[in-house]
């Protein structure tokens, strides 16, 4: 199989990126880790006419942490994720590990991910949980979103046209507390979609009190979904059994899955019940929680 | 490569298993193709076609990529490794040796993709562990062997590149 027949740019600069993203618009895609774009072109789902390769943009790789934030270039491979050692992001690796195998994580990127927009991706879940923030810019000016602002629908984001993302910004939790958080993915085997996907996060304080806390989901809605109704139960109370099972409730309620050859909707509702419960639990009995600054 | 128009057919030039070559390449020439069909190095097989069975895996820059999921004007000016680049003088690499011994292969048609795999991984660290070696080659299908004979073999080619290191 191969692909309907493309221009081929590949750029070394993110301003001549930019340049032939302003010049070609909607007719071009930009080309980064390939794994998702490059298996619809062969299948001839699409077909743009320009392709615009980023890979060698220097100054979109990279991740750097300043006051526990994390900056992912929009180069940032999984697998950098994967093995990357950030304590107080502990959903960051636990994630990134179940993208697809072994071997796609070395090429696709977070920023693709983000950009192809599959509800089904997993990195969707996850920023949304951590109330990531996505940069954005086109060759006149940057602009910064929410994730919960970037999602239109499948397939469809707030990227324009000219615009091309150039960086995903990762907050710090809050001071003075703990941090858990763990990504659970249902799939069918290895390297499929998933079934249903549940990123959970929550820092708490000295006391076990819910400082912060993010529920994102992945393939139960038209896009990932932030499970905001949930994350309000538990902010400022303690994780008990009651709570937990209140807020995996909630978030069930919160996701709108479609039947599928993968299960039906009320089996992927109560799957999200299932993970929401099963990672405030194992936050609650501290399994990966990690201490963030202490002074 | 800097621009390819539409239909154009550029020279693409990369280094293959220690060697210089240079072929024409469309620029929706996938990468395992140009392996395959412009440098007749037919080792690297196309399986599934759609990024799942990881039989066509190479190593780019030394990081194994499923090459029918690249643009072979993406690896212009890279370094490739593929499955012939592996036996030196007509002698198997440990890993070819290991599969051979352990029978870590029944139809053959997924080997080059595993072995290319555990070549990335056992360069890295050659003392694996069996949970390791699962977790790095699940992007390789295999639909005779069962993985058990497989594993062993990477297992056991890891302790001889140990030694052979040391």
């Amino acid at each position: 199989m191969f692909p309907e027949a493309f221009a081929y740019y590949a750029a070394h600069t993110l301003d001549e990126a930019l340049d032939y993203v302003d010049q070609y618009g909607y007719d071009a895609k930009i080309l980064a880790g390939g794994q998702s774009l490059l298996p619809l072109m062969k299948l001839r789902l699409a077909a743009p006419a320009v392709l615009i390769d980023i890979n060698a943009v220097a100054e979109l790789t990279g991740v750097t942490e300043t006051d526990g934030q994390l900056h992912l270039g929009a180069l940032t491979r999984h697998s950098t994720m994967e093995f990357g050692c950030w304590p107080q992001h502990p959903l960051v690796a636990e994630a990134a590990q179940q993208i697809a195998d072994p071997i796609v994580r070395n090429r696709g990127t977070v920023a693709g991910s983000l950009a192809h927009a599959d509800p089904a991706a997993d990195w969707g879940a996850v920023l949304l949980a951590l109330n990531a923030r996505v940069e954005v810019r086109d060759k006149h000016q940057s602009r910064a979103m929410p994730m919960r602002e970037f999602f239109i629908d499948t397939f469809t984001t707030a990227l324009q046209p000219t615009e091309i993302i150039t960086r995903v910004e990762i907050p710090a939790p809050p001071a003075f507390g703990y941090v858990g958080g763990h990504y659970y993915k249902l799939e069918r085997k290895v390297g499929d979609f998933a079934v249903v996907g549940v990123a959970v996060t929550a820092t708490l304080d000295q006391g076990g009190r819910v400082l912060s806390a993010g529920i994102g989901l992945s393939a139960v809605g038209t896009t990932s979904l932030k499970a905001t109704g949930a994350e309000e139960i538990l902010v400022g109370q303690r994780l008990t059994p009651e709570l937990i099972s209140e807020a995996a409730q909630v978030a069930a309620s919160e996701s709108s899955p479609f039947g599928d050859r993968r299960g039906s909707e009320e089996y992927k509702r109560a799957m999200v019940q299932v993970f929401v419960e099963r990672g405030l639990l194992a936050i609650a009995e501290g399994g990966s929680r990690v201490t963030v600054h202490s002074a | 490569m800097e621009k390819v128009e539409s239909r154009a057919e550029v020279p693409v030039t990369l280094t293959i298993n220690g060697e210089t070559r240079t072929a024409l390449a469309e620029s929706r020439t996938l990468l395992a193709y140009f392996i395959r069909e412009n440098l007749e190095l037919t080792g690297t097989h196309v399986g599934c076609d759609t990024t799942s069975c990881g039989a066509c895996t190479v190593l780019v820059d030394g990081v194994p990529v499923k090459s029918c999921t690249m643009l072979a004007v993406q690896a212009d000016g890279h370094v490739v490794e593929t499955v012939e680049g592996l036996d030196k003088d007509g002698v198997l690499h440990p890993l070819q040796q290991a599969f051979w011994d352990n029978h870590g292969l029944q139809c053959g048609f997924c080997t080059p993709g595993m072995l290319m795999t555990s070549l990335a991984l056992l360069r890295k660290n050659p003392n694996v562990t069996e949970d390791v070696v699962r977790h790095a080659i699940s992007g390789n299908l295999c639909r005779c062997t069962g993985y058990v004979n497989i594993v062993k073999s990477v297992i056991e080619a890891g302790q001889k590149m140990a030694l052979e290191e040391v």
